[in-house]
């Protein structure tokens, strides 16, 4: 019950901050060419999009904190030991990264008719730099319950560090954050250019459309290429090694075997230990991730029954998942890119179509990647040291999680149908003209 | 090293208080000051830069909670499961509610929301001081060293209390009179005309309703902690912080009078620190007393993180501290001064 509240809401959480990260990025590539060209439209271009970051960023911080309480209300046997660890980098966030973020939102949002173009473009950089370092931190936090580097046990039982640096260096974050960020780019860079579809489709505010498409859509093919590889590639060979397990459950290897063929699709099956119906490529795996088409591959027989990651097919669905979206992104960008180089994309409505009705996408690329990091931590809290049963708080009855998760699953529709309704009633009204809610507050 | 740590985190909950206080404060008083949407729209506008960043103080207190005393932060975030979720639901009503009245352009709607930012403020106010007296309290820690209370029992602060009794209720009121109060000064500095009139005539009644709480609240507190005193008997020197308390609200009353808004709401920052730091030192050295027998109180020396944890924290703290000062002090220097009666842009 405290597993399923606490996916429940970093799940729900982590939909708002994908896209804040990734809208920060492009909004300080708009504000950029604002300030290089001294273009009015790239500037009000800039704007509108620092109105939708806005009202994103509320609903990532009122979801966000419940995050920083929940380890101690539903994890509580898991805070005790491991506050001298993973509470510095949460701790961390909070000093470093929120107090930047929302000072310098605060003035990016209400400030620009008080600083200068530079200083604004500077309040910009700086959110963008608070959002950023805000991910690292978390990514920090799970990279060590992932992979658990510089730590000893005390006569408590208790986590310390020994290594300060090599707790922020730990190469399991530097790799998965690198991923995780390109994933925020695609998810601003789809929505950026869903927009700029959208525009194009109903002929409204086209100038402004032909910015966001043109970001949206340079900036989401790179990130989607660099998600692959390498941030990809490179974060999945570290798997393999570290996690062998998981890696075997991903790609539902239940059996050791040399050249291992890769399962586009299937369905994992744990009694008969097989794929059902698979489709699958020759030597793929082998190669993906020893670099040679005869390499062994460990399968789950090489590990006992309860170490394999538990829901096991949901791993399995969420990695392929999020596999597959991941390639669908390359593909559209590329085309959209292509006909925009061609100068054609304006006129070809089956691509502005696809580039509008893919922005969910990116969200459940992901959610599903993050589902997939964190189920195939599983059975472990912290990897090979605490289990997920010890972890939990065993003063909080499941009735009453039960309860507090129907509360949050309530108070969350209801924000989320008012997040849609807010977000587009702006995409509606459209970037061209309208007040600049900021520029009200004026002080003497 | 322990004491500094425990002292650290004394500040950032005082930082806490005093910042968001003046938000919830406004979010409270925007319910009875304003009388139309104009009105509302400068009150709200008061804090709309700002309050995100104060309530980031609640966050990296809570961080430095967890890094710093990992037992306390677990014992005490499950054992007040309960109030602490429905404090989370408030602080989410009450950020969405505040940013999307500006956004939201939907006549009734808005008054709606403006109703849930005011109620979910008066409730937090209420939740924090109630919290604060939970702990001066104790609570019924087991052997193990955790507990869980219900949000009440019979209403008496014996052995089993919950998390509602007399005295926490009593807790609950300070924090609510005090915070208002601290909420009408930041209004005197922020409004002009009939705003700033009524946010200054307010001050004095509720001063005189604070005044009267905290002497209750302090009795009570002897009554029922009373090993709280002991600290103060070792050192006589540290009743000037009770000292202090009635002298900053006679500073409030002062300065209020004689028009000097800025003053009067430093002499309120000034006895909010104060208040809590003399139920911290009360406390001291136990960081969570035990109804079922001191022996069972989770002290400081016992929650606290190992020593390297402790050193290169406070490094970084240190440096984040600076940071964030600077930030403050730049945002509140670029919205300084007093709101102008702004056209509507609507």
């Amino acid at each position: 019950m405290h597993r399923i509240q606490f996916a429940f809401t970093i799940t729900y959480h982590y939909l708002f901050p994908q896209l804040t990260m990734g809208l920060a990025l492009l909004i300080v590539i708009l504000k950029t060419i604002a300030l290089r060209t001294g273009n009015e439209h790239w500037e009000q271009a800039a704007r509108f999009w620092g109105r939708i970051f806005g009202i994103n960023f509320v609903f990532g911080v009122v979801t966000g904190i419940p995050m920083e309480f929940e380890f101690g209300t539903n994890w509580a046997q898991f805070a005790r030991v491991s506050g001298g660890v993973i509470g510095q980098p949460l701790a961390m966030e909070g000093v470093f990264s929120f107090f930047l973020e929302s000072a310098f939102l605060g003035l990016f949002l209400y400030g620009e008719k008080l600083l200068s173009k530079t200083l604004h473009w500077l309040s910009a950089v700086l959110v963008f730099f608070g959002s950023w370092l805000s991910g690292y931190f978390i990514i920090v936090t799970d990279a060590w319950m992932q992979h658990p580097v510089a730590y000893q046990i005390n006569a408590q039982h208790q986590f310390e560090i020994t290594s300060f640096t090599a707790l922020l260096l730990n190469p399991w974050a530097l790799l998965q954050y690198m991923h995780n960020m390109c994933g925020a780019v695609i998810t601003g860079a789809f929505v950026m250019a869903a927009t700029g579809a959208f525009y194009l489709l109903e002929k409204r505010f086209v100038d402004y459309a032909r910015i966001y498409i043109k970001v949206g859509v340079l900036v989401g093919l790179l990130a989607s290429i660099a998600i692959i590889f390498p941030t990809g590639d490179l974060h999945g060979k570290y798997l393999a090694k570290n996690q062998p397990a998981t890696m075997a459950a991903m790609e539902g290897q239940f059996h050791t075997e040399k050249g291992a063929g890769i399962v586009l699709m299937g369905q994992p099956n744990e009694d008969t230990g097989q794929i059902d119906n698979p489709i699958v490529v020759n030597d793929v795996l082998s190669f993906l991730i020893y670099g040679t088409t005869k390499a062994e591959v460990k399968g789950l027989d090489q590990f006992p029954h309860d170490q394999w990651p538990t829901t096991l097919p949901l791993l399995f669905y969420a990695y392929h998942i999020m596999a597959g979206l991941g390639t669908w992104f390359v593909l559209l960008m590329a085309a959209a890119a292509f006909l925009l180089w061609r100068k054609t994309l304006e006129r070809s409505n089956w691509v502005l179509w696809a580039l509008l009705l893919s922005f969910p996408l990116p969200y459940i690329a992901n959610t599903a990647g993050w589902m997939t990091a964190e189920i195939g931590r599983q059975p472990w809290l912290v990897y090979g040291l605490m289990r997920t049963q010890q972890g939990f708080s065993n003063t909080v009855s499941s009735s009453n999680t039960l309860f507090t998760l129907l509360g949050f699953m309530g108070l969350y529709s209801l924000l989320s149908i008012l997040f849609i309704v807010l977000i587009y009633r702006e995409i509606d009204q459209g970037p061209a003209t309208r007040h600049t809610p900021a520029a009200a507050v004026a002080a003497d | 090293m322990q004491i500094l740590w425990f002292w650290l985190v004394a500040v950032m909950i005082a930082a806490y208080v005093v910042f968001d206080g003046l938000d919830l404060g406004v979010g409270v008083l925007h319910l009875f000051l304003a009388h139309n949407e104009q009105e509302r729209h400068i009150l709200t506008r008061s804090i709309g830069p700002i309050w995100d960043g104060n309530e980031v103080w609640l966050l990296a207190g809570g961080g430095t909670l967890y890094f710093a005393f990992p037992w306390l932060y677990a014992s005490a975030f499950s054992g007040f499961y309960l109030p602490l979720m429905i404090v989370l639901w408030l602080l989410m009503l009450r950020g969405i509610s505040l940013e999307l009245r500006n956004h939201l352009n939907l006549g009734v709607w808005r008054s709606l929301l403006d109703g849930i930012f005011g109620f979910s403020s008066i409730l937090l106010t209420i939740f924090f001081g109630a919290a604060l007296a939970n702990v001066i309290r104790g609570v019924p820690l087991q052997a193990d060293g955790y507990f869980f209370l219900p949000l009440w029992t019979n209403w008496q602060p014996g052995l089993h209390p919950g998390i509602l009794d007399w005295y926490t209720v009593i807790g609950g009121l300070v924090a609510f009179v005090a915070l208002t109060l601290h909420g009408a000064l930041w209004l005197t500095i922020k409004t002009t005309g009939i705003l700033e009139q009524r946010a200054r005539r307010i001050v004095t009644p509720v001063l005189g309703v604070l005044a009267l709480l905290t002497i209750v609240s302090l009795l009570a507190t002897i009554r029922v902690q009373p090993s709280s005193l002991a600290n103060y008997l070792a050192y006589p020197i540290t009743f000037l912080l009770p000292a202090g308390v009635v002298a900053s609200l006679g500073g409030i009353w002062f300065f209020n009078r004689v028009a000097s808004p800025v003053r009067a709401f430093l002499c309120s920052c000034l006895y909010l620190v104060l208040m809590l730091v003399g139920a911290c030192w009360g406390l001291f050295p136990t960081l969570l007393p035990a109804t079922t027998g001191a022996g069972r109180s989770i002290t400081l020396s016992a929650a606290i993180s190992g020593s390297y944890t402790l050193h290169v924290g406070l490094i970084w703290w240190a440096v984040g501290m600076a940071l964030a000062a600077a930030y403050f002090t730049f945002v509140y220097w670029m919205f300084r001064g007093k709101l102008k009666a702004e056209v509507s842009f609507h």
